[in-house]
């Protein structure tokens, strides 16, 4: 399946027709999405809502593959070098898988000086990984935040949804724990 | 004319009959993001817990947003017929339950979780007098309910609450709580005065500057893009908030969203715009969702829609999500991004006012400035004016971070100073260390030192001193915090934004970070010095956006206020506040050391060598300055200089 995506969103070297090319990419992702991407279509600026759809298949797949954002072009008949370039502009889209739990550690400017760094070396020896990078159980991802607006309680952290506020190096096996208990 | 003033009679009537009879005991818990980080969730589970266990049909548990004061999160009120509301901090299960079976059950406060003394609580009368500032509030229930219910607390009681006036009073996703408490009263005076050139005039009496930093009269704004010829026009609420260490604007979306919304059904009138666009960031999912609940909430009333009261005035609004980028909280990187494109700024002229999304003339305000637009047209805008100074009318929402005792969100007059910010209502520095700097602005903003800290805050004062007022991030910096560390802190950042489509930026930043690097490290010379200050001038000059332009403001307030910093630095290579680590020195006083072999133990490296009970010595050709012997002696034997 995968395979046959990616002939179709390449520059036009394939045999497929355009119809097994809609089909192939209808395939790839769930109701919510396909209605939405049809919805838009209808929209007075259909184009506009590119970084949503691109928002909504994140979420859905935990990040943006070369097949899901070739998919998103040709559903959104929007060509397939504007999807990559809109989606490698903004930070907030991951073009990487990423683990079962994304930690991310605020650096922002309260968070930075209530000694976030040391957070983030200790959940970085912890873990035996760099920012950005993914434990090879694919359990965890490591990241660096840029203010997550509770900067009165800093240092933050982020895993999941949930916010970890006050967080000293000190507390953070404990806190790597708790996610492997999920 | 009278029909829309009858609508919102009705209105008012359906708001009142669903508000809760003044015989029940009302619990508040805060429900915002730095709340629920705090564990308020288990504490209003808590409470309905025994509500229902003791069957308290009397007792309800109401859920609002944030008061603002979140090293004190939970915050838990309650109010008991005939009495003044109790505050009370730090709540949790086990204080909850206290709280439920002495406080609501027998009429005993739980003293030592009260937030202030109990002498507050012990009267009904109120004891603080109202500050000039505060004086203009009273008389509209809109503004003054805040300061009936907290005018007695410290830290709330120098408040002048305008944009936060409902923020944990009422629940964010109540519309009703909303307009019982004059919520669109301001929409229908607009609709019911049906003369948007008033409307616009109005906001120019009230003095409103731009709360998103740059501070340009709102009125100018919206008469600018009523001139347009074009008859499709669009409002935007910039809810980027992209300053690191700044939360008003997510607090307040979290909190009030009403407020917000009806502010952009306002500006959308006024400018004859018959959409909206709200730009949130995405790290904000929270105040993404209840916006939207909101937003769906006035679509059921026929507040947002088609023929808004019979008025023929038809608004639309949606929420676009924002992806990471700081740099689309310019106006113009703002518009791409909303258009699906890369976030990238174009020059100006010309301005979104003129050409904006879509090409058409598009105003763009911050969500401080929309929310406070209700409050103008209800306290009228004579009233708004008298608070403030007199180039710059209303409050400032200001997000108080970093080395202050009370961390949150304070709202003062414009004008006020920032030692009645960080002493007065911040209670000052903890630990007892000294004040350095108070940064504002974030990136493009500056260190303000304490030779400042009497200067009036508003848009021009803090321009003078080197700084920005920005949207209102404040962090406080203690002695331990070095300046050219913080200079380097930002510059990184903004090095990390820039959209890269203009070289003075995309280079100059670059340029400016390595010679920062280089004095941190304890390799920068006099010259590095020189060249820093003229390519900060270059890039602020030369910069095509106000991220480039404003980039520099860091390293060139810093440079200006903390020079002596940066010359210990490049001559004596020391970092005075002992931050920058390759200037640090760590070294083990013998007369101290008692040879524990605990810093040999823990060091990295293994450089620290020394026979029990001897004293150690530290290797300083090996140590890698982690600083683990510092934090491990016990008998304060290591030394950090
Ligand atoms: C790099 C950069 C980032 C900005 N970020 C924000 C922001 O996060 N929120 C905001 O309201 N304004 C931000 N602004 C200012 C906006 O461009 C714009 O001036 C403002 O939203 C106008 O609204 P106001 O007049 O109500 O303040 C930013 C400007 C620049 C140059
Ligand atoms: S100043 Fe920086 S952010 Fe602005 S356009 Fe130039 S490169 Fe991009
Ligand atoms: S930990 Fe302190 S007392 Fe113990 S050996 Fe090291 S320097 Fe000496
Ligand atoms: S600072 Fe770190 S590397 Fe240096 S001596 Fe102490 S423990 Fe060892
Ligand atoms: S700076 Fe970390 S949450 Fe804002």
């Amino acid at each position: 399946m995968n395979n046959n995506l990616k002939n179709v969103c390449c520059s036009g070297d394939c045999s497929k027709n355009e119809k097994d090319c809609i089909e192939a990419s209808r395939d790839l992702f769930p109701e919510n999405i396909l209605k939405f991407i049809e919805q838009c279509l209808k929209d007075e600026h259909p184009n506009s809502q590119l970084i949503t759809v691109l928002h909504k298949v994140q979420d859905h797949f935990g990040y943006l593959s070369p097949q899901t954002m070739d998919a998103v072009a040709y559903l959104m008949q929007i060509p397939a070098a504007k999807v990559s370039g809109v989606a490698s502009f903004y930070h907030y889209f991951r073009l990487k898988p990423c683990g079962k739990h994304v930690i991310s550690v605020c650096l922002g400017t309260a968070c930075y000086v209530n000694g976030a760094e040391a957070v983030l070396k200790k959940f970085s020896e912890e873990l035996g990984i760099k920012e950005g990078e993914t434990t090879h159980d694919g359990m965890f991802t490591l990241e660096i935040a840029r203010c997550l607006g509770a900067c009165a309680l800093a240092p933050v952290v982020k895993i999941g949804d949930d916010i970890h506020s006050q967080v000293t190096p000190d507390k953070v096996p404990f806190i790597i724990s708790s996610c492997l208990k999920k | 004319m009278g029909k829309i003033k009858d609508q919102y009679q009705k209105l008012q009537e359906q708001a009142q009959k669903l508000t809760l009879s003044p015989d029940v005991i009302q619990i508040r818990v805060g429900s915002a993001t730095c709340e629920n980080a705090s564990g308020a969730r288990e504490v209003a589970e808590e409470f309905k817990k025994n509500i229902v266990v003791y069957g308290s049909d009397n007792v309800k548990l109401l859920t609002v947003g944030c008061t603002g004061r979140c090293s004190c999160e939970p915050i838990v009120s309650v109010s008991k017929p005939g009495k003044k509301m109790v505050v009370y901090q730090k709540v949790d299960r086990e204080t909850a339950h206290k709280i439920f079976v002495s406080h609501i059950k027998e009429d005993r406060l739980v003293e030592e979780s009260l937030l202030g003394d109990a002498s507050i609580y012990n009267t009904n009368k109120s004891q603080t007098a109202y500050s000039p500032s505060q004086q203009n509030l009273a008389g509209f229930p809109m503004t003054e309910e805040f300061l009936k219910l907290y005018g007695d607390i410290p830290f709330y009681n120098s408040q002048t609450r305008i944009a936060l006036r409902n923020s944990g009073i009422i629940n964010p996703e109540s519309l009703h709580e909303y307009i019982s408490r004059q919520g669109f009263l301001g929409l229908n005076i607009v609709l019911d005065k049906a003369d948007p050139e008033w409307v616009v005039d109005q906001i120019s009496i009230a003095k409103l500057r731009g709360r998103g930093g740059g501070g340009f009269p709102t009125g100018k704004k919206w008469h600018l893009a009523r001139m347009s010829e074009e008859k499709i026009r669009y409002v935007v609420c910039n809810a980027d908030e992209g300053d690191p260490g700044a939360f008003m604007d997510r607090s307040l979306l979290e909190s009030d969203p009403f407020s917000v919304i009806e502010g952009m059904i306002i500006a959308g009138y006024a400018i004859g715009a018959q959409k909206g666009f709200f730009y949130i960031r995405a790290e904000y999912p929270l105040a993404v969702e209840r916006v939207q609940k909101a937003i769906d909430l006035c679509h059921k009333e026929g507040l947002l829609g088609k023929d808004i009261w019979g008025t023929g005035f038809n608004f639309e609004l949606e929420i676009r999500l924002g992806a990471g980028a700081f740099v689309c909280g310019e106006e113009t990187a703002l518009i791409h991004s909303i258009e699906g494109e890369r976030g990238q700024p174009r020059t100006r002229p010309p301005y979104p006012v003129v050409k904006g999304l879509w090409n058409k003339p598009t105003v763009i305000n911050n969500v401080e400035t929309l929310a406070n637009i209700p409050a103008i047209m209800v306290m009228e805008a004579n009233n708004f004016n008298k608070i403030g100074t007199a180039v710059s009318g209303g409050t400032k929402v200001f997000a108080l971070a970093g080395k202050v005792n009370h961390t949150g969100l304070v709202e003062v007059p414009m004008g006020t100073s920032l030692r009645e910010v960080v002493f007065g209502i911040g209670g000052g520095i903890p630990n007892g260390k000294k004040l350095k700097a108070v940064q504002t602005g974030g990136p493009s903003g500056g260190l303000l030192p304490y030779s400042v800290i009497d200067t009036p805050i508003d848009y021009d004062t803090l321009a003078a001193s080197g700084s920005i007022m920005g949207s209102g991030g404040m962090i406080v910096l203690d002695e331990d915090d070095c300046a050219v560390d913080v200079a380097k802190f930002f510059l990184i950042f903004t090095q990390d934004e820039s959209c890269g489509k203009c070289s003075p930026c995309r280079e100059g930043t670059l340029r400016m970070l390595e010679i920062l690097e280089r004095i941190t490290s304890g390799n920068g010379t006099l010259e590095d010095l020189v060249n820093l200050e003229r390519l900060a001038n270059l890039v602020k000059k030369a910069s095509l956006c106000g991220l480039g332009k404003a980039a520099p403001n860091p390293v060139l307030s810093t440079l200006k206020h903390f020079r002596d910093e940066y010359l210990a630095h490049v001559v004596d290579k020391r970092c005075p506040a002992k931050k920058c680590a390759a200037l640090i020195r760590y070294e083990i006083d013998p007369e101290k050391c008692v040879g524990c072999t605990a810093c040999a133990r823990v060091c990295p490296v293994k450089c620290i060598t020394g026979e029990r009970k001897f004293a150690h010595i530290i290797d300083q050709k090996q140590c890698i300055k982690c600083g683990a012997c510092f934090n491990i002696c016990k008998f304060s034997a290591v030394k950090k200089t």
